[in-house]
This record gives C-alpha cells, sequence and structure tokens, in this order.
C-alpha cells in the first residue's frame, strides 16, 4: 500500500480525496475520515500561520504512516497538511485511513493524528484581528499523553 | 557543518539557518547547545530552557546525547504545534 503524502499551501477537499482513495475498488469497507479546521478563538483570529520544517515534514509524515501500515491491516492511507496562512473555517489537515473493517481505520486514523501532532514539524502561530501577532502556540502536555497512549 | 531553526527558536537566534565550523570535543547534541550558547546572548536566550529545545538530525528527531559525527544538516525548534 502506498500513503499519500501531501505538505501543501493550498486547500483540500476531503470528499475528493476520499473518492481519490477508493475509486476503482471495492476491498475497501471503511474509511476514517479527520479534518482538523482553524478556530476563530471567539472571534479573535484573523488567520493562523503555519511553519513547516520542508523536508523533515514529509519524512517525519512517512515515517508515521509506515507505524501505522505496520500496526494495521491499511488499505489506504492520506496525510495532507497545509502551511502558509490558514484563514478560520478552513482546513488544516486532513487524515484518511482505509480498512476492511472499521475497527482498524478509526485507530489507525487516531494514533496518525496523535503521533502527527507530537512529532510532524509544523508550527501554529496567531494573527489576531487587531492587527497583532500573538505568540507562538504552545505545545499541550495532553498531545503527549495521548501520543503515549500507543506506545 | 549546516545549522537550521525554526519559530521561535529561529526567531530568538535571528536567522533561519547558518554554516559553522564546530570545534573539537564537541560529541553531542547537548555538547553542541552548550557550544552554541557561548556564542551570543542570542543563543542563550534560544536554548535558556535547553530541555524543551527539540533537535533533529538530517530530517530525524534526536535526543541530546545523540552523537552528531557525519550530520549533514542539524536542526533545532520547538515542541511541534502542527494538526
Amino acid at each position: 500500500m502506498n500513503a499519500t503524502i501531501r505538505i501543501q499551501t493550498e486547500p483540500f477537499d476531503a470528499a475528493r480525496e476520499t473518492d481519490l482513495m477508493t475509486a476503482g475498488r471495492a476491498d475497501v469497507g471503511a474509511v476514517v475520515a479527520f479534518t482538523g479546521l482553524c478556530r476563530d478563538e471567539g472571534g479573535k483570529l484573523s488567520s493562523l500561520e503555519l511553519e513547516h520544517y520542508p523536508g523533515m515534514a514529509e519524512a517525519e509524515l512517512t515515517r508515521i504512516a509506515a507505524r501505522a501500515e505496520e500496526r494495521w491491516p491499511l488499505l489506504g492511507l492520506t496525510v495532507i497538511h497545509r502551511f502558509g496562512m490558514i484563514s478560520p473555517g478552513e482546513g488544516i489537515v486532513l487524515v484518511l485511513a482505509a480498512s476492511a473493517h472499521r475497527e482498524a481505520a478509526f485507530e489507525a486514523a487516531s494514533f496518525l493524528m496523535d503521533y502527527l501532532k507530537t512529532r510532524a514539524p509544523f508550527w501554529k502561530r496567531e494573527h489576531l484581528k487587531d492587527g497583532t501577532v500573538g505568540a507562538w502556540v504552545e505545545a499541550k502536555v495532553q498531545d503527549d499523553a495521548a501520543a503515549e497512549r500507543w506506545a | 557543518m549546516k545549522l537550521v531553526y525554526f519559530a521561535w527558536v529561529r526567531e530568538r537566534i535571528g536567522r533561519p539557518d547558518e554554516d559553522v565550523d564546530i570545534p573539537g570535543g564537541i560529541a553531542t547534541v547537548a555538547d553542541l547547545v552548550r557550544w552554541l550558547k557561548t556564542r551570543g546572548v542570542e543563543y542563550e536566550y534560544a536554548f535558556e530552557n535547553e530541555q524543551v529545545v527539540r533537535a533533529a538530525i538530517d530530517h530525524v528527531h534526536v535526543k541530546p546525547d545523540h552523537v552528531i559525527a557525519g550530520a549533514r544538516e542539524i536542526a533545532f525548534f520547538p515542541p511541534m504545534t502542527g494538526g
């Protein structure tokens, strides 16, 4: 199985990516899709800036995808992560996991997001509606705990 | 050796990357951090809390005790906040 890994500035279309993954095949019984969206933080956010480490971002997502493939019987895997300026309401990240049955697809999608959040080299910074550039978003202890439950 | 920096580590040091000649006796990532901190207040500021800053060698995450011999590119960055 070849995972699809993309790092891009453009928006993505979850329905289109799902169609691309499942077109012309009948062995897939379950596709779990996770879309991470940019919140407006109660109306004060104008955009979210996403910085990434070119080269390593692709490499790390490929390694995380490979670990998921070793662990679950997957029939398809897509990870798309955007960088640059993202507006509230837009998608930031898309994970699609396909399998014959739902359990593997649910678990693989959850694992991918937990590992991506703590290991993929992306950093967020808030740009506020009042024109100021906010602080870099701080990593959450809960995200580390979420990743550790798969160890 | 090429060093690259991201997010607030990059901002505190004041440049995105640099080529440095690393003196002898610098064996690990932690040694490299200690040496960088002697190069100026901007490095002291970036690495003021050493256990917070993460490192990668040639696009792979590494711990502070990892040896740097043979590395082409070493990156320093804050804990990741993607997704």
